[in-house]
């Protein structure tokens, strides 16, 4: 089992009236308004401090994402973040998880090529390449990709960044949306033939077939849980079987909010508004957004319109309780979490790559830090052998990593 | 009252099969329609009785072909459909009528061959861009506030013949699925911004132009009829009351009126 700690970076200190007054998290949120440089300046220290916090403490992997316009999470350069990280965590056995930069609107796509190259340059080899599809947010609105044309952009980009990791030959690229004369990557990779690959998605049928064509990890980034996702990964572990590929568990990778405290009681305590802001302001956006026209492909449309029903419950009617109860958010003590994230991520979905977000929305620093303590020390222990009896190797994680890390438990 | 034929003429190297909408007699009209797809309604009814009307289906929003429009690949594409369709129906002479992005649409078409062309009419058109009046990105509405800002009157009869969806689930699906798609088959050659370089090629029409614009357009403000009267040669400004950015659907009576008295106005 391989297990990193994610972070969104987002705004911790957004108004209590937020989204009553403003329509969007993302996109329209008046930066005049509601933000301060220098107090970002803070969130960006303090977000590098908590992954380095979290690699140090005995995480696997730490992972960085590109997302623009938006409280919700503005790392618009994983990259900037990644490469902080992969120096300073070049005395640890700790992957470099980019989730990452985003293939549509890297212009030309070499760029991502190149700059993941850096980082396993930097980081000796750490590096595990997410190459996603990035949100109609960041890709339509934000960045002006036409819908219709984010997916095929993003496989042509795809196949140009793999390409030109591993060339041995200068090569030309006379592509519909991308056009180089003479591509000959500066620097290249350490890992070879290239760094393991992820491609995260939320769901989306056609991102899960693309991902097993590919033989790539599939990242579901679900803020609904394990049991919401159930069906979704199910269809997907139906994929790779029909495939004819086998059922390898780190073929997959799951993001779950975790918030461990002494007992369950105290979570609530601790983390209940946290929580909640998370999933009242964090995730404000109007539904249309995530699929403007053009965006999903006809077949896939006609399918979401044909099954209605299964739409998700609006998150604003939910309160703390219900995010935990639902599994939305697995909180709790040590115990608690360490039984539902076994039971109800790790084995229900056959997961080989979990990632925790630790830190929800609006929690400060010094709750993060007990967060990744608690969870380094008590949780995490208990599932890194899971998996380990039936012999898998994990080919999506840099090879010189593969062996366990030891527990390394607090550090403060 | 007949229904209108439907022909399917494919262009592109056989790759985009066009469906065109025909009836009536007389001079040949080329209507375009807008960004929701094609509706045959009382507008080209009464336009047919005193011209033969050939209504395309923009590339992917024909039922059955949702993919044709992957093979259109930027505006210049969709232009040269539309002048191959035209060569394959023989109409070395035509009038062109357009709506919203079929309107932008009529334009590029005239721009590129004007001899063509005798006569324009832009019903609530695109195609510029200001920064003091931004056109609203209606791919951004969600479903309920779409027919606000197409139409004066969101429940009237025109807004249900052009957005309601059918009670049978299946149907439902389809309806809404078609909605959707046609506004990305259109919304493919004008996002994010509909601006796409008309404004330098607009000089080359000829033909004189009927401007009609729904008083309460929500979409497209009317300052957008000054920026097409000042490029083009000659043109009239109609304003249709009690009509948003469809009033051709919304008041076809008073719209089919003026259209056909300039098209028929030598």
């Amino acid at each position: 089992m391989k297990v990193s700690a994610f972070h969104l970076m987002p705004h911790r200190e957004l108004p209590a009236d937020f989204e009553k007054r403003h329509p969007s998290v993302w996109v329209t949120p008046p930066w005049w308004e509601l933000a301060d440089a220098r107090r970002v300046g803070q969130y960006y220290n303090w977000t590098l401090d908590e992954l380095l916090h979290a690699a140090r403490a005995g995480f696997d992997g730490v992972c960085t994402n590109e997302h623009h316009q938006n409280a919700y999470g503005f790392m618009p350069s994983p990259n900037l973040m990644g490469s902080v990280l992969a120096k300073l965590t070049n005395d640890l056995d700790v992957a470099i998880v980019q989730m990452g930069m985003t293939l549509p609107t890297t212009s030309p796509p070499v760029r991502v090529a190149e700059e993941y190259a850096m980082i396993d340059c930097i980081s000796g080899g750490r590096l595990v390449a997410g190459l996603p599809l990035g949100s109609p947010m960041d890709v339509n609105l934000a960045y002006g990709i036409t819908p219709m044309e984010h997916r095929e952009r993003y496989r042509e980009a795809f196949e140009l960044v793999l390409r030109a990791w591993q060339a041995k030959e200068i090569f030309p690229w006379n592509g519909k949306y991308f056009q180089l004369g003479m591509v000959n990557l500066w620097p290249r990779p350490i890992q070879e033939p290239h760094p393991p690959v992820w491609v995260p998605g939320s769901g989306s049928i056609s991102t899960f077939d693309f991902a097993v064509e590919n033989d790539v990890c599939y990242c579901f980034l679900s803020y609904s849980g394990a049991r919401a996702a159930s069906s979704m990964m199910d269809s997907y572990w139906n994929v790779v079987e029909r495939k004819g590929l086998e059922k390898n568990p780190y073929r997959a990778g799951f993001l779950q909010l975790v918030a461990v405290s002494e007992t369950d009681a105290k979570a609530e305590t601790d983390y209940a508004r946290h929580v909640e802001y998370f999933y009242h302001k964090c995730l404000h956006v109007p539904a249309q957004w995530f699929a403007p026209p053009g965006n999903q492909d006809y077949r896939s449309l006609l399918a979401t319109n044909r099954n209605p029903v299964r739409r998700p419950e609006d998150p604003k009617t939910l309160r703390y309780r219900d995010f935990v109860d639902k599994g939305y958010v697995i909180a709790g003590s040590p115990a608690t979490v360490r039984e539902r994230l076994i039971e109800e991520v790790i084995k229900r979905l056959h997961v080989g790559n979990l990632m925790v977000l630790v830190q929800i929305g609006s929690m400060p620093h010094e709750l993060t830090l007990q967060n990744i303590d608690l969870f380094a020390r008590d949780v995490l222990p208990h599932l890194r052998q899971i998996w380990d009896d039936e012999g898998w190797e994990n080919h999506w994680w840099p090879e010189k990593l593969r062996g366990a890390r030891q527990a390394v438990g607090m550090t403060r | 009252m007949t229904a209108a034929r439907q022909q399917t003429v494919t262009v592109w190297q056989g790759r985009v099969p066009l469906r065109v909408h025909v009836k009536g007699a007389g001079p040949a009209v080329v209507f375009f329609h807008g960004p929701w797809g094609l509706t045959w309604g009382p507008f080209l009814d009464a336009l047919a009785r005193g011209f033969t009307v050939y209504a395309p289906e923009h590339p992917g929003t024909t039922p059955g072909e949702p993919d044709a429009v992957q093979h259109v690949d930027s505006l210049w594409d969709l232009v040269l459909c539309y002048d191959e369709l035209l060569e394959h129906l023989r109409l070395s002479e035509v009038m062109l009528v357009g709506h919203s992005f079929g309107a932008m649409m009529a334009c590029e078409v005239a721009a590129l061959r004007s001899a063509r062309v005798r006569r324009l009419v832009l019903i609530d058109p695109i195609g510029f861009w200001r920064d003091d009046a931004p056109v609203v990105n209606w791919m951004l509405l969600g479903p309920q506030e779409i027919p606000a800002y197409v139409f004066r009157e969101p429940t009237g009869a025109a807004a249900k013949a052009l957005f309601s969806i059918p009670e049978d689930p299946e149907d439902a699906a389809l309806a809404r699925t078609r909605l959707t798609w046609a506004m990305g088959s259109t919304g493919k050659f004008i996002w994010p911004i509909p601006d796409k370089g008309l404004k330098k090629r607009i000089h080359r029409i000829e033909a004189p132009t009927l401007l009609l614009w729904g008083e309460d357009d929500r979409l497209v403000p009317r300052v957008y009829a000054d920026e097409f009267a000042r490029r083009l040669r000659q043109t009239r400004l109609e304003v249709v009351k009690e009509a948003g950015h469809a009033p051709h659907l919304e008041q076809p009576e008073v719209a089919a009126r003026l259209v056909q008295a300039f098209l028929s106005d030598q």
